[in-house]
C-alpha cells in the first residue's frame, strides 16, 4: 500500500535528504483503500454463455435425432447433446477469451459434469430401487410377516420380510460382539504396545482387507460346516461376516488411535497412571467418536455382504430366532433370492427388501457422520460441560484437602 | 562465565547409557498380555484362512499341475478343470470397470478439491463415502433392471460401427438388420463391468481426493502467481503431486473389482468358453463360479474351487500391495492412509 503512493517527484526529493532520517511517503489525497475486486463468483456473461450453449446444443441434437439423421435412443441423445454442448461452449468462450482460458473453462465443465454424472448415478440407484419397491413397501404387512405361508404368486398384501430383518439384526449383533472387542483390542495392540509382532499383524490385516468376500464364506463353509459338521446357520454367517469386518474395523481404529496426541499419554504416565489406565481412561475416550465411526463403517460393510451369507446361512422363508440351528436369512440374501425368481410380485418384494437394506445402511452411515464428524479429542457441548463440572469438583476437593492441612489423605489411612 | 569441570581421568571409560527398566505392575502385565493375545488371535485367524485355503487347494493343484492356469473348462469330476476362462472373465470385467470408473473418479476427485465451492465440499465427500457404502446387491439390481436396457442400444451401436475390432465383435449379431434380437447384447461383460464400476468409482475417488487435498498451498499459489489458469495449476501441480495416489487408488479399486461377486452373479449368464467379446452375452468370473458351484458335494470339486479362490486372492493381494506401495512411495503418501 505504502509504496504505491510514491510519485516520481517524491522519489527524487527523498534522495536529496541525508541518509540519517527516514521519511514516510506522503499519502496522496484520500487514503481510502480501493474497492476489492471480486475474483470469484459467477458473472452474468458466464450464465448467458452456459445457458446459450446448453439450449443451442439441445436444439441441434433434437434436429439431428429424427430429422436429419436416423439416430435414436435416449442414452445416445444425451451423449450427442453433451458433445455438442462442449463444442458450442468452447466456441462461445473463445469469442472473448484466449486459448488457456478456453481450455480452463472446458475442463472445468468436464470435471463438473463427471461429478454430476456420479451423483446422478447414485441418485438413480436410490430412486430406482425405492420406486420399484414402492408397491411392496406400501403394505404394512411387509414389515410384520414372513414369507413362510406365502406362495410365489400371492398378492403383496400377504407376506413380508420380518424374518430377513430379524436375521440381519441377529447376525449383525453376533458379529459386533465378536469384532468390536477383538478389533479395538488389536488396534490398541498395534498402537500402544511395542513388540516384534506388530509389524506382522499390521501387514496381515492389510492383506486381509483384500480378501474377496466370497472366500470368507467359502472358508467358513469348508471348515465350520463341512469339517466341523455344524449346520448352516446364522452363527456361521456371523463368523464369516466377522472375518470380513475385522480388517476394516482394525484398520480404521488403528488410524484413529494413531491420531491421539502423544502428550496426553505422556501426561497420564507422568501422573503415575499405569499403562492400562492410560489406555482405558485417556486414549480410548479421546478417540471415542473415531472408534464409533470405525465400527459403524465396518457394520455398514458387513450388513451389505451377500456372498458370505449365501454360502453359510442357507436360505429360508420362515422366521428363525435361533442363530445356532437351522438356516437364517439376511436382507441382502433375501433381496438376491427374491429377485432371482421370475415372479413379478417376488421381484417387487426383492426391490422392497433392497430398499429396506439401503435405508438401514443410510441410517448407519448418517449415524457415523454425526458421531464421528469431530476430530479426535474435540468435545461436544455436553461433554465440555461435563468436563468443566468435573474439574470444578476436583478443585473444590483439592481446596478442601489443602485447607484441612491433609495433603495426602491416602497415606494416613 | 561458566567453568568447565575438570575431567578427572581422561582414560576413564566413557559413561555407559543407563539401563532403563520399567517394572510394569500386575495390571499392566495383564493389559499387555491381553492386547498381545487379541493381536495374535487376529493374526492366527487371518493366517488360518490363508493357510487353510492353500492346503485345501493343494489337492486340486497337484492333480492338474500347471494346466490349472490354462484349461478353460470346469469339470472337476472328470479331472478337467482350470481357471483360464473364469480368470479371463474376471480380469475383463475388472478392466471394463476400471476404464469406466477411472475418468469419472479422477474428475470427481478434482471437482471436489478444486472446482466445487467450499460450502459444497463436505457434503460431496459424504456423498462419495455413501456411494462406497451402498451394498453391492443394490447396485446389482439397478444394473440388471435399469442399466442393461440402456446399455443394449449403446452395445449395438458400438458393434455396428466398431465390430471389426475383435473386442467389439458379437457372434450371432447382424448389424444390418435392425430387428435382430437384443438378447445377444444382454448379460455381457460390458454391463457387468459398468455395474462394478459403480462400486469401484467411490473407492478410487476417496483415495484420489485425499491426495489432491494435500497438495501444498505454496505450490498452488506459485502456479497461480505465474499466471496459470485453474486447469493449468491442476495439470502442473495437483496431478504430478498426486500421481502416486492416482495410481494407487486406481489399483485399489481394481482389487475390489476382481473380488466382486453378487452384482456380477446377478448380471452375467455364465459360459465356459474363452470369450473376448465384451459386448456379447455370456461371461464368467472366479467369484461367481464359486457362488454357483460351492454346493457340489464332492470334496475334490470343493478343493478345485478353493484353488480358484486362492488364485483370485493372490491376484487381489498383489494388486492391493502394489497399490499401497505406490501410495506410500508418492510424495503425498506419508500421511495418507490407503
Amino acid at each position: 500500500m505504502i509504496t504505491t503512493t510514491h510519485s516520481s517527484s517524491n522519489l527524487s526529493a527523498e534522495h536529496d535528504i541525508s541518509d540519517t532520517t527516514t521519511v514516510l511517503p506522503k499519502r496522496s489525497g484520500s487514503a481510502s483503500a480501493p474497492p476489492r475486486r471480486a475474483i470469484g463468483g459467477i458473472s452474468r456473461q458466464d450464465v448467458m454463455v452456459l445457458v446459450g450453449a446448453g439450449v443451442s446444443s439441445l436444439c441441434t441434437t433434437m434436429l439431428l435425432f429424427g430429422r436429419l439423421t436416423p439416430l435414436s435412443g435416449r442414452l445416445g441423445f444425451v451423449i450427442v447433446w453433451f458433445g455438442l454442448f462442449l463444442g458450442v461452449y468452447a466456441a462461445l468462450i473463445s469469442l472473448t477469451e484466449d486459448r488457456p482460458a478456453v481450455i480452463d473453462r472446458v475442463m472445468a465443465a468436464l470435471l463438473t459434469s463427471a461429478a454430476v454424472l456420479a451423483g446422478g448415478a447414485l441418485a438413480s440407484v436410490i430412486i430406482f430401487v425405492l420406486w420399484r419397491g414402492r408397491t411392496a413397501l406400501m403394505h404394512s404387512n411387509f414389515f410384520t410377516q414372513d414369507l413362510s405361508v406365502t406362495g410365489p404368486s400371492e398378492p403383496l398384501s400377504v407376506g413380508g420380510i420380518t424374518h430377513a430383518i430379524v436375521g440381519t439384526l441377529i447376525m449383525t449383533a453376533i458379529s459386533l460382539v465378536i469384532t468390536v472387542p477383538l478389533g479395538v483390542a488389536t488396534a490398541v495392540f498395534l498402537n500402544e504396545t511395542r513388540s516384534r509382532a506388530t509389524g506382522l499383524v499390521r501387514t496381515v490385516v492389510t492383506a486381509m482387507t483384500a480378501l474377496p468376500s466370497i472366500l470368507a464364506g467359502l472358508f467358513i463353509f469348508a471348515t465350520w460346516v463341512l469339517i466341523l459338521g455344524f449346520p448352516r446357520s446364522g452363527l456361521a454367517a456371523s463368523i464369516a461376516m466377522s472375518i470380513m469386518m475385522l480388517p476394516i474395523i482394525i484398520r480404521s481404529a488403528d488410524v484413529v488411535l494413531r491420531l491421539v496426541p502423544g502428550n496426553l499419554r505422556e501426561a497420564s504416565a507422568a501422573l503415575g497412571a499405569p499403562q492400562w489406565r492410560t489406555v482405558w481412561q485417556i486414549v480410548l475416550p479421546t478417540a471415542r467418536s473415531g472408534l464409533t465411526t470405525a465400527v459403524i463403517l465396518g457394520v455398514a460393510r458387513g450388513v451389505g455382504e451377500t456372498a458370505p451369507v449365501l454360502l453359510t446361512a442357507g436360505f429360508t422363508n420362515t422366521m428363525n430366532m435361533n442363530p445356532t440351528k437351522s438356516p437364517m436369512v439376511s436382507l441382502p440374501l433375501a433381496a438376491f433370492k427374491l429377485v432371482s425368481a421370475a415372479e413379478p410380485n417376488l421381484i417387487a418384494r426383492g426391490f422392497a427388501t433392497a430398499a429396506v437394506l439401503m435405508l438401514l445402511v443410510l441410517i448407519l452411515f448418517t449415524a457415523a457422520r454425526v458421531l464421528g464428524g469431530r476430530p479426535v479429542g474435540r468435545l461436544t457441548k455436553r461433554q465440555a460441560r461435563a468436563a468443566t463440572a468435573q474439574s470444578l469438583r476436583d478443585r473444590v476437593r483439592i481446596d478442601q484437602m489443602s485447607s484441612s492441612g491433609n495433603r495426602f489423605p491416602q497415606e494416613q489411612s | 562465565m561458566t567453568s568447565i569441570p575438570d575431567v578427572a581421568d581422561a582414560n576413564a571409560p566413557p559413561p555407559q547409557p543407563r539401563q532403563l527398566q520399567a517394572h510394569p505392575g500386575r495390571g499392566d502385565r495383564y493389559f499387555r498380555r491381553g492386547a498381545s493375545l487379541s493381536g495374535l488371535t487376529v493374526l492366527s485367524v487371518m493366517g488360518a484362512v490363508g493357510l487353510f485355503l492353500g492346503i485345501q487347494a493343494w489337492q486340486a493343484l497337484r492333480a492338474t499341475g500347471f494346466s490349472f492356469l490354462t484349461t478353460a473348462e470346469w469339470q472337476p469330476d472328470r479331472n478337467k478343470f482350470g481357471i483360464a476362462e473364469v480368470m479371463l472373465g474376471t480380469v475383463l470385467i475388472a478392466l471394463v470397470a476400471g476404464i469406466v470408473a477411472f475418468p469419472i473418479a479422477m474428475s470427481a476427485a478434482l471437482f471436489i478439491t478444486e472446482v466445487a465451492p467450499k460450502w459444497l465440499r463436505s457434503s460431496l465427500v459424504a456423498l462419495v463415502d455413501l456411494m462406497a457404502a451402498v451394498p453391492s446387491v443394490v447396485y446389482g439390481l439397478w444394473g440388471l433392471f435399469l442399466l442393461q436396457g440402456q446399455v443394449v442400444g449403446v452395445s449395438r451401436w458400438i458393434n455396428t460401427w466398431f465390430g471389426w475390432i475383435p473386442f467389439f465383435a458379437v457372434d450371432g449379431a447382424d448389424p444390418n438388420s435392425p430387428l435382430s434380437a437384443a438378447t445377444v447384447y444382454t448379460a455381457s461383460t460390458l454391463v457387468a463391468g459398468i455395474v462394478v464400476a459403480m462400486m469401484v468409482m467411490p473407492i478410487q475417488c476417496v483415495v484420489m481426493r485425499e491426495v489432491f487435498s494435500q497438495v501444498p498451498v505454496g505450490e498452488r499459489e506459485g502456479a497461480f502467481a505465474l499466471g496459470s489458469t485453474r486447469w493449468g495449476m491442476i495439470r502442473v501441480v495437483s496431478i504430478p503431486f498426486g500421481r502416486g495416489g492416482i495410481i494407487g487408488g486406481t489399483m485399489l479399486g481394481l482389487g475390489r473389482a476382481l473380488g466382486e461377486t453378487i452384482a456380477v452373479l446377478l448380471i452375467i449368464s455364465p459360459v465356459f468358453q474363452i470369450n473376448f467379446h465384451v459386448l456379447q452375452q455370456g461371461s464368467n468370473s472366479v467369484s461367481s463360479l464359486i457362488a454357483l458351484r460351492y454346493s457340489e458335494a464332492s470334496d475334490f470339486s470343493l478343493s478345485a474351487l478353493m484353488a480358484a479362490g486362492l488364485v483370485l486372492f493372490a491376484a487381489t493381494l498383489v494388486v492391493n500391495f502394489t497399490a499401497s506401495w505406490f501410495v506410500a512411495r508418492s510424495r503425498s503418501g506419508a500421511s495418507s492412509e490407503a
